[in-house]
């Protein structure tokens, strides 16, 4: 084609490479694709929000920046631990208590001439539809479910059929140890990250009783100490993860459980990790998934190849690994699909303990849920005088309160949107 | 006591920093990192007219991996200046560094990432850093940034390879990236990291006498109360029903799937369900354990394998640590036809101190096996007139743990299509040929581009000729293509040429450039594979691997 009559930067200067790829065709790129000056200025006026701006965050920052992007905000609400400076490569000694968001933004604005990166040094829930509406794509580096599943139904939430440009994709990393996915989803359109719930199942608890009576594991000691000795000894004082000497305590009255009960391997390494359910990270994963979501970020916006369709799993432990596959959309998703989800119970479960299990189960994952059905509420943790009056029906078992294949919903102060389940007797 | 009451300090500030990544590889790895220097050859002279040699970025990003986590020291050696373009895919550089050598500037800017770490850099072309004969030996891995010249490539991999040294040669062009990890012919591994659920070995059907003695001294199940009959260890139990099952089938225990789900079923049956739970938790895990770990000990045929290489079978005084150990736990296993005990038992329901108990069982037995393998390497040692230190307790002990998932990695050399390729490298890239999805396009696509760079580099016209000339490129196509084929030139379809062309055109967008996302992926994917050679840990990559950003996919193969 001609690219002589288009008006392209200097193809010598900074961006020559870039541009070469947003001002030819490739083999796999879009037949009605029209490369050049326009794929360039698409590119430039897109305005991205980073969800993050911790391990991955850094690494998107760097790659959208270098990607040719000019506009970029970045939310976090985190300051710089000591334990960031293996992987969070923005920041140094020096900026350990600053917030991530500040000081990556002026790292990257300050190397990467031209570009413009806005920070937020807060929560997502502390911004409205409005706010979302104004980015082109969001990308996210998040360690949390919890966000996660927030903006992903914040997102669907906004999708007006009329409007192409209320539709954002969402594109999200996240990595543990030397594993890692990315994956792509257009709001209403694809899998959600609801959809896909169960893929990322929380670790089993151990249970209670092990823990205060029946200790076997060093962990179990550590439990028992940050769970039930601390509320004994120092009820007044709330546990805060992040105070050496809280850890310290911790630590010690789990040696001493352990050095009762004969159990050996006791660590302060342990005792963090157990408290602050710390997950293996280094710089080399992050890198890997920052940069696949970043690609994607730069295809979606500029067409030049065929984006992601939908998720990529990656792990290194052994060799390269990598597998790229569609992840169903779920009719029966919470948040996107219209139909309730199944879920299979015992009708002799109270429903305290099924609302306990709700916590723990793949596809819930809801930590206070409160519910009710068409007719009536059978459990509301809000207005206490509600609470009170639905307390009693905690005793009482499923089967009393339910039909087999009735629908709840269920409502958690941490999202949005109600979960619809249909509950079938097992 | 090892875990007493005693000073708690907590973590150091070295500790604190490196603890994400402890979890991982622990004290160990983190030293043998710290006790290594990367060599990064990042250009080796301008590709052709208007271009300055390659960015360069896999190489500058695959260290930023390996600074932040503190290997002991880097060099960078680049003879290239920086120009405007670097400065569009290289973040290791900044306005100030325009003109000035690319291998001093992102040496000052990758060492301000760590403060640890030692950062050496040269603007000399690599050979003739290399007429130091002490120069490479400093090093103990070298990543070479493609493409590179083939007077250059070799004789560094055949140096390399004479030092056992490590390498990793890479691209990254447009939205392509491979490389190729050269390992020594012989690289063990002793800490692999498999999978916790795959490494129990409870030796059930092996029960050694003390183990067998706990089974046997179990009360009489049906005079528990429920209390007792709900928490005795699931392992007991097994042993008890396996006796059991023994009177009833004439002292044979259950052998195959038939009979282990009817075991399973014997087992569930014993259950006590008139209890408030309506189940007992410690025969739910009993019943779940019967199909994996009813099973007569089996050596993997991985570890029979190594227990037959002539590294194993005839050890020298100056056989590495591992051979030594290897052959004392090959000797071990021809006298007890089973592999020293790991000696880890997993959670389960049980009271504390019967848990306990069948803990310490299980740990004294694997000391037991320790110590008899460690005679059997003070012994060899001393047959052999071995002059280097004893080897440490450590490391044997860690051996025996891990001696079933040991690996041996059979190293091979960095691949290239030439006329003296080795016929099974052949044979592979023919066969992925033949499945339409396969990466290996990709990757001819940038043997032709070494090819071309080869041509220009040697043609004394560097500054006459362009990367994207198309008569090389159709030159250099012809001729790969043809060697892959060159017994029998029917046998390339249609399709097979087809992919590769596109290949090429995908490869041919960016002229030879970098794009920032896809060469930091990469850099991702180069320091992981840095990591697990220089820790000794995990699975290392044999020997190739190409990631496609323009489908999101990746492909490994043995070439």
């Amino acid at each position: 084609m001609d690219t002589s009559t288009v008006v392209v930067p200097d193809q010598q200067g900074r961006w020559k490479h870039l541009y070469k790829a947003l001002t030819k065709p490739g083999p796999f790129s879009d037949e009605d694709w029209v490369p050049g000056a326009e794929t360039v200025n698409a590119l430039e006026s897109s305005k991205i929000l980073v969800i993050g701006a911790g391990g991955l965050g850094c690494e998107i920052l760097k790659n959208l920046a270098l990607s040719g992007f000019k506009d970029i905000h970045v939310i976090d609400m985190d300051t710089i631990d000591i334990s960031n400076l293996n992987r969070q490569f923005l920041f140094r000694q020096t900026d350990i208590g600053k917030p991530k968001a500040e000081v990556a933004a002026a790292f990257v604005q300050k190397r990467v001439k031209g570009v413009n990166i806005t920070p937020y040094v807060g929560k997502i829930q502390d911004k409205d539809e409005d706010y979302y509406m104004q980015f082109k794509i969001i990308i996210c580096g998040l360690d949390s479910i919890e966000a996660r599943r927030w903006i992903n139904s914040t997102l669907i939430g906004m999708v007006d059929p009329e409007d192409p440009e209320s539709l954002k994709p969402l594109v999200d990393g996240g990595t543990e140890g030397f594993k890692g996915q990315a994956r792509v989803i257009l709001p209403t359109l694809s899998s959600c990250i609801e959809c896909q719930l169960d893929m990322h199942a929380p670790r089993p608890a151990v249970p209670l009783c092990t823990i205060a009576t029946i200790p076997r594991q060093p962990q179990h000691c550590i439990e028992w100490a940050h769970q039930i000795a601390w509320q004994e000894k120092r009820k007044d004082d709330p546990f805060d993860s992040d105070d050496m000497e809280h850890i310290s305590w911790v630590y010690n009255a789990a040696l001493e459980r352990a050095q009762q009960f004969h159990i050996h391997g006791v660590t302060f390494q342990m005792t963090q990790g157990v408290v602050k359910n710390i997950i293996p990270a280094i710089a080399s994963t992050n890198a890997v998934i920052a940069a696949s979501t970043t690609s994607e970020v730069l295809k979606i916006a500029t067409s030049c190849n065929p984006y992601l369709e939908n998720y990529m799993m990656y792990a290194g432990e052994e060799g390269v690994y990598t597998y790229t596959f569609e992840a169903e959309k779920k009719p029966d998703c919470p948040v996107c699909g219209n139909l309730a989800r199944k879920m299979d119970v015992d009708p002799n479960m109270t429903l305290g303990e099924f609302i306990e299990s709700l916590g723990e189960r793949a596809e819930s994952q809801l930590k206070k849920p409160s519910m009710r059905t068409e007719e009536r509420t059978l459990y509301q943790r809000f207005p206490p005088q509600l609470e009170e009056h639905t307390r009693p029906n905690l005793q009482l078992k499923l089967g009393e309160l339910l039909e087999n294949g009735q629908e709840i919903a269920v409502s958690d102060s941490a999202y949005t949107i109600d979960f619809r389940f249909r509950l079938i007797f097992k | 006591m090892a875990d007493t009451f005693t000073a708690i300090t907590g973590p150091s500030s070295k500790e604190r920093k490196y603890d994400r990544q402890l979890r991982l590889w622990a004290a160990s790895g983190q030293q043998a990192l710290e006790d290594s220097r990367v060599l990064l050859i990042n250009s080796d002279g301008p590709l052709g007219r208007d271009s300055t040699g390659v960015t360069g970025v896999v190489g500058v990003e695959a260290l930023k991996n390996l600074v932040l986590p503190g290997i002991g020291g880097f060099t960078i050696v680049d003879p290239a200046m920086v120009t405007e373009a670097d400065l569009g895919v290289n973040f290791f550089l900044e306005e100030e560094s325009l003109g000035k050598s690319r291998a001093a500037e992102t040496c000052r800017l990758l060492r301000e990432l760590n403060p640890d770490v030692q950062g050496y850099s040269s603007a000399k072309p690599i050979a003739d850093l290399l007429q130091d004969p002490e120069f490479l030996p400093r090093h103990k891995l070298v990543i070479i940034s493609g493409p590179t010249k083939s007077s250059s490539l070799q004789p560094l991999c055949q140096a390399a390879t004479e030092l056992g040294i490590p390498v990793l040669y890479t691209h990254s062009v447009g939205f392509i990236a491979t490389f190729s990890l050269q390992l020594a012919a012989e690289f063990p591994i002793v800490e692999t990291h498999p999978d916790p659920e795959s490494t129990q070995d409870l030796r059930l059907l092996n029960a050694w006498p003390e183990l067998a003695a706990a089974g046997a001294a179990l009360a009489d199940l049906g005079s528990m109360d429920d209390h007792q009959h709900g928490h005795v260890p699931y392992i007991l139990l097994l042993l008890r029903f396996l006796e059991e099952w023994k009177q009833s089938h004439d002292g044979n225990v259950p052998s195959n799937y038939r009979e282990k789900t009817d075991f399973r079923e014997f087992v569930r049956s014993n259950a006590r369900t008139s209890n408030a739970e309506g189940g007992e938790e410690n025969f739910d895990e009993a019943a779940a354990a019967v199909l994996k770990t009813i099973s007569p000990f089996s050596l993997r045929s991985t570890i029979r394998d190594i227990f037959e290489m002539s590294e194993c079978q005839l050890p020298t005084a100056e056989s590495p640590d591992f051979w030594i150990i290897a052959s004392a736990v090959r000797s071990f296993y021809s006298v007890h036809n089973v592999l020293p005990l790991p000696g880890s038992l997993p959670d389960m329901k049980a009271q504390s101190a019967d848990y306990v108990s069948l803990q310490n069982i299980y740990k004294a037995k694997a000391r037991k096996d320790v110590d008899e393998v460690t005679a059997t390497v003070r012994q060899l040692e001393f047959q052999l007139g071995r002059t280097t230190p004893a080897i440490p307790e450590r490391e044997i002990e860690v051996f025996c743990k891990n001696a079933a998932h040991i690996k041996v990695v059979r190293g091979r050399g960095i691949p290239q299509i030439t006329g003296a390729s080795n016929a099974a490298t052949i044979k592979t890239i023919r066969n992925q040929l033949g499945n339409p999805d396969s990466l290996i396009p990709l990757w001819i696509a940038c043997q032709i581009l070494d090819a071309v760079v080869d041509d220009i580099q040697t043609s004394g016209q560097e500054l006459q000729r362009s990367v994207d000339d198309e008569e090389l490129w159709q030159t250099h196509t012809d001729r790969i293509v043809n060697l892959i084929f060159t017994d029998d030139p029917a046998a390339l379809s249609h399709e097979a040429r087809e992919h590769i062309d596109e290949a090429i055109l995908e490869l041919r967008r960016t002229e030879g450039g970098e794009l920032h996302n896809i060469a930091s992926l990469a850099g991702g994917l180069v320091a992981q594979e840095a990591l697990k050679v220089l820790t000794r840990q995990y699975g290392p990559l044999d020997n190739t691997c190409v990631f496609d950003g323009a489908r999101s996919r990746s492909e490994m193969y043995r070439l």
